[in-house]
């Protein structure tokens, strides 16, 4: 099927990043925590605020290296 | 409720004036045929990477997230940061997917999922099935965004009896139709400017300067009861918060992209590549909408529910006061009037684009398909714009009449209605190996669990899902889900044995998928 052959096309080892950043912010017993805390905010907090930009600069990194 | 705030008012009353200005003179930005429905209703395709960032950006993240998502953290606390990893991995998501929409729906002229449905399936009750479920879960949607101009308004001291206490509201919402009507996706596509760089300002300002007012992070996180610092752990016969706060994103995430307006947005963009930028660049706005959640702690240790002044304010609000209360509480009025206008504002932008992506719906796949098959572009047109009217009246009437506390409960019901359309959208970019019937008897089961479900849970978005004797609080949406894509699944291949394949056809051509 013409289906299958896009999506082997369509594939990228880059998007492991993807799954990463899936794994790092969906999986709470990483970060459900006070400690350490960063200028008085607690790593719950602080950790998945940094996910943010890592994620950000995951999917650029991507964009550029898939890029045709 | 405190007197009017005249200097806030003024700044206020400024911006929205500016704004609705604005709204009118987009008519004539990119200049296109406003007769054509793509021209009207998707900007004519035409938004860049930089546009486009700003227009997905205020679609997405509404005036409501502003005031509902820090509320859920002062009540709730932690809870509410799903929020943040929601907003992180949808993005993986739009980057993979949409831009592979995006392109057939280009190739192809399609306006609407709807139209894509049709096209890619040949059938035209599944794709009936996925309008009326993006129609039925954006009205509510709409519903809330003028929860989140009341709020501000009331909070400006704005408050009168009868019909007068909706003045405000009315006329608010009677701009906002006019400048859609007459401009279409360009009104809030140019509105979405002002308002975001407004957004920004406030939100940046108001985490430097708020922390320094209270005495630093530590004292602010210090003021917040422990229990609502972190998530509950689980126990041995239950996941508690992990699960739920995990699913809560994840399953918002899935449907976020599948809402008309998001739709719309995306559609709007000038090519595939400036969909997979925006995936990097967009997360802008999750970092605010991370700093916003945490105004909720700053409300809280401000103290701001116990002050006499914020009492009527609460009463009548609820928690959804507390931003209000903060701004009013730690700013300037000058400040409270940018403050409050980039929300009220922020409303309009969404409200806008929902408006147009419920009218676009309407008028391709159900008075094109079922009433008049040969409308002219004109016609067509003409439609859509009657139908954003009529979609802004049905709104604006369910806020006035109906208790708000309805309008949440159907915006979240609409979530997990919403999120059934993803097998036949999302897996129907990459594939048509789905029988159509089965995505639609998997679509149905999906919906009529899920709002069962969320019923006997007394309209809570998470459902105590219980395996072998173990509990596992979870998001209603996401679990339905499974359900719906475990029967497409499975009565795929039935039904295609029973012959319903034949009557399959897909009109797009697998090289339509990719630039």
């Amino acid at each position: 099927m013409n289906g299958t052959q896009d999506k082997r096309r369509g594939w990228s080892w880059w998007y492991l990043l993807f799954v990463v950043q899936f794994v790092a912010v969906l999986w709470p017993p990483f970060y459900n925590s006070a400690a350490p805390y960063w200028h008085g905010i607690p790593f719950f907090y602080w950790y998945q605020m940094l996910w943010v930009i890592v994620s950000a600069a995951f999917t650029a990194i991507v964009y550029f290296a898939t890029r045709q | 409720m405190q007197d009017l705030n005249w200097v806030a008012l003024s700044v206020f009353v400024a911006l929205f004036a500016f704004i609705t200005w604005l709204g009118f003179a987009a008519a004539h930005w990119r200049k296109g045929d406003l007769d054509q429905l793509h021209e009207w209703g998707l900007g004519g395709r035409r938004f860049g990477t930089v546009i486009t960032w700003f227009l997905v950006g205020g679609d997405l993240y509404t005036a409501y997230t502003f005031i509902a998502v820090p509320a859920l953290a002062f009540g709730a606390g932690a809870l509410a940061f799903f929020a943040v990893p929601y907003t992180i991995v949808m993005y993986p998501i739009l980057f993979l997917v949409f831009p592979r929409l995006w392109y057939v729906c280009h190739k192809r002229g399609y306006i609407t999922t709807g139209d894509f449905v049709r096209g890619r399936y040949g059938n035209r009750w599944l794709a009936l099935a996925i309008t009326l479920t993006g129609i039925v879960a954006t009205m509510p949607y709409i519903a809330l965004q003028l929860v989140g101009i009341q709020v501000v308004i009331g909070a400006l001291g704005i408050s009168g009896t009868g019909w007068a206490a909706d003045l405000p509201l009315l006329i608010a919402f009677a701009v906002l139709a006019a400048f859609t009507y007459s401009s279409g996706l360009r009104a809030p596509a140019s509105i979405a400017i002002v308002k975001d760089i407004l957004i920004y300002i406030t939100a940046f300002v108001a985490v430097i300067v708020i922390p320094i007012q209270l005495g630093g992070f530590g004292k602010i996180f210090a003021a917040v009861p422990e229990a609502k610092l972190l998530l509950k752990v689980p126990t041995a016969h239950s996941s508690a918060e992990y699960s739920a706060y995990a699913t809560l994103a994840l399953g918002s995430a899935l449907a976020l992209f599948l809402y008309p307006h998001s739709m719309t947005g995306i559609l709007s963009a000038s090519s595939g590549r400036a969909i997979r930028r925006n995936a990097a660049l967009l997360p802008g706005y999750t970092f605010m909408l991370g700093l916003l959640a945490l105004f909720g702690f700053f409300a809280i240790a401000a103290g701001v529910k116990g002050l006499p002044e914020f009492a009527a304010g609460f009463k009548q609000f609820g928690n959804n006061y507390a931003v209000p209360a903060l701004l009013l509480h730690s700013f300037p009025p000058w400040f409270v009037g940018i403050a409050f206008a980039a929300i009220g504002i922020g409303a309009l932008v969404p409200a806008a684009i929902m408006s147009i992506a419920a009218a676009n719906l309407y008028t391709r796949n159900i008075h094109r398909e079922f009433i008049n098959r040969t409308p002219t572009d004109r016609q067509e047109a003409q439609m859509a714009k009657w139908v954003s009217l009529i979609v802004k009246a049905g709104a604006l009437a369910f806020i006035v009449f109906v208790p708000t506390q309805y309008a949440i409960q159907l915006q979240l019901l609409g979530g997990i209605w919403i999120i059934q359309t993803l097998p036949t959208v999302m897996f129907g970019a990459y594939t048509r190996w789905f029988n159509a019937w089965a995505l639609l008897l998997g679509w149905a089961s999906g919906t009529l669990l899920g709002t069962i479900m969320a019923v006997h849970v007394g309209l809570k978005p998470t459902f105590p899902l219980e395996v072998a004797g173990y509990t596992l609080p979870g998001y209603t949406a996401l679990y339905t889900l499974i359900l719906n894509l475990g029967l497409a699944v499975i009565l795929t291949p039935l039904l295609n044995a029973l012959g319903s394949r034949q009557l399959a056809v897909d009109e797009t051509a697998a090289a339509d998928y990719q630039a």
